[in-house]
């Protein structure tokens, strides 16, 4: 198969690899996929808690080049967006962006999929905050 | 000598031909273009003593009696086609069962699937953890219905050589006749059909550096003589199981790749499992985590299969597909977004069918492309690993295996 050049940029000059600390404040994390599938994304945003902006992201990829590609490129895109605008995003930006064939399509769906389960997590995180500082 | 890129460590999905091979079939696409079953003139004659010299090449690298049991091919996968739907139909009077593997290569499985739609019955035999098929599994497996055993004589991923001689000794004591894919074993490991009791091999030139688009398959005439329902109607070619004309350039090419391996076989299986070795070594010296697929001891001399655990198999090749190429039992590799059923058949976790790399050397392979191919292939998992969130986890403790995944 080849790979448009894109997908062999992202592969090649990976953006944004690494880790943040589960549990730094304005931390979120999202993992998913399965060993199994032959694919898991691991994919975090620290987000600017007075802002609202996502100032960096990071992830990890087990997958093929394509899966690679999109979790790159989520977190290009992610970088300097709010929180509500990085849930716009949609897989079909992905697969026009890298020009992902029919049977790659998975791996911009995980690539979203991960992005809302970042997004989910730092909310869910936010939650007990909000709530205790509106109490005071 | 400098290298020469891209490297091809893929020769059990092809391999180059010879050029010996090719020097061999030139005169027979142009001046000695003949018919073989022209009967009345020169060119006719010319043509037919080409194929039968090939035939006699191909049989002594068999151990055939009788250069006649060989029935001309447009490859393996029409052999074996022609093997099992042959069988199923002529003896269909005689019984509506087979016993055959679940490692066998595409074609074997999907004939049997098939034959099952068609109303016979088929037992897919396991296979243990190290490549080997039981062969009391085969014999647990056979009824009084049972016509056929088939079962691959070495497996195109792992490379691991079946005990045939063994299984042909079973299918002799029951009466039932015996076929073994032999494609990616004739050449590169000893095959003799009388030694080893078989009645039918489906083989192919273009895994032993012959030309493509044509293959053999042996029918065993003597003690029994095997009968077989044709795929086509035609002419009547090739004692009337195969009509069509003969490919003679092709199989004049397949005569002599045959002869080639068969003079050279010792010194080059020697020559290609210690370049083998060394990239075995090199790999799983430098490689935590990477594992060995298929018996070492019983393997062909050129294949080394490892999945190397966190990484998937098609990151892998994308890292090295410009300078090498190799293949991988990665779903991503195939069509059909199946991880290698092979790997996964001998109990691996499906983690790591999906991360398997399949390394096949071949004839012209150096000792510097192995130092080149080694090396390159550590760089790319450490590198692949370090983007890995399964490395990441393990390194910090955490069981895979605890974590609730969310398949889709």
């Amino acid at each position: 198969m080849a790979y448009s050049e894109k997908v062999v940029d992202h592969y090649n000059n990976p953006r944004n690899v690494g880790s943040f600390t589960k549990d730094t404040p304005g931390v979120g994390t999202g993992l998913v996929g399965a060993p199994e599938c032959g694919d898991v994304m691991k994919l975090q945003i620290k987000v600017n808690l007075e802002t609202g902006v996502i100032e960096d992201a990071r992830f990890k990829t087990f997958g093929c080049g394509s899966a690679i590609a999109s979790s790159s490129l989520a977190t290009e895109w992610l970088k300097g967006k709010t929180v509500d605008e990085a849930a716009k995003i949609k897989n079909t930006d992905i697969v026009n962006e890298l020009k992902l064939p029919p049977v790659k399509i998975h791996c911009s769906v995980l690539a979203e999929d991960a992005i809302k389960a970042a997004l989910a997590d730092y909310k869910e995180k936010q939650a007990p905050q909000t709530a205790g500082a509106a109490s005071q | 000598m400098a290298l020469k890129f891209p490297i091809f460590m893929d020769a059990q999905s092809t391999t180059p031909c010879d050029p010996r091979v090719v020097e061999a079939m030139l005169p027979y696409f142009t001046d000695k273009f003949g018919h073989p079953a022209s009967r009345n003139h020169p060119f006719g004659w010319e043509a037919e003593a080409a194929v039968d010299a090939a035939r006699g090449r191909l049989a002594r690298l068999i151990g055939a009696r009788d250069p006649k049991e060989l029935v001309f091919t447009s490859g393996g996968t029409e052999a074996i086609n022609l093997a099992l739907k042959g069988v199923a139909e002529m003896y269909r009077e005689k019984g509506t069962h087979i016993v055959t593997t679940v490692i066998e290569q595409r074609a074997g499985i999907d004939v049997c699937k098939r034959l099952e739609r068609q109303g016979l019955q088929v037992t897919y035999v396991p296979v243990q953890p190290d490549g080997l098929i039981d062969v009391d599994e085969i014999r647990k497996a056979v009824t009084d219905k049972t016509i056929l055993i088939s079962v691959m004589f070495a497996n195109n991923e792992i490379g691991t050589i079946q005990d045939i001689a063994a299984i042909g000794k079973l299918a002799k004591e029951k009466g039932i006749l015996f076929h073994t894919d032999a494609t990616q074993a004739v050449g590169k490991t000893p095959v003799d059909v009388e030694a080893m009791g078989i009645d039918l091999l489906s083989c192919t030139a273009h895994l032993i550096y012959g030309p493509k688009g044509v293959g053999a398959l042996y029918v065993r005439r003597k003690g029994p003589r095997v009968r077989l329902a044709p795929l086509f109607d035609g002419g009547g070619h090739e004692r009337g199981m195969r009509s069509g004309t003969l490919p003679v350039p092709l199989i004049v090419g397949f005569g002599r790749a045959a002869e080639i391996c068969q003079e050279s076989m010792v010194e080059e299986n020697r020559r290609i499992a210690r370049m083998r070795d060394r990239l075995q070594d090199m790999i799983l010296s430098s490689v935590d985590e990477a594992f060995l697929n298929g018996r070492p001891d019983r393997r062909l001399a050129g294949n080394l299969n490892i999945s190397f655990a966190y990484v998937e198999g098609e990151s892998v090749l994308m890292g090295l597909n410009k300078e090498t190429a190799l293949s991988s039992g990665s779903a991503c590799t195939s069509a059909t977004l199946e991880p290698s059923y092979v790997i996964a058949a001998l109990g691996a976790s499906a983690e790591l069918a999906h991360s398997s790399i399949r390394f096949s050397l071949h004839r012209f392979n150096t000792d510097e492309e192995v130092e080149y191919v080694g090396q390159r292939t550590i760089e790319v998992i450490k590198r692949l690993r370090d983007m890995s969130p399964l490395y990441e986890l393990a390194k910090e403790g955490v069981d895979i295996k605890t974590i609730k995944w969310k398949a889709e």
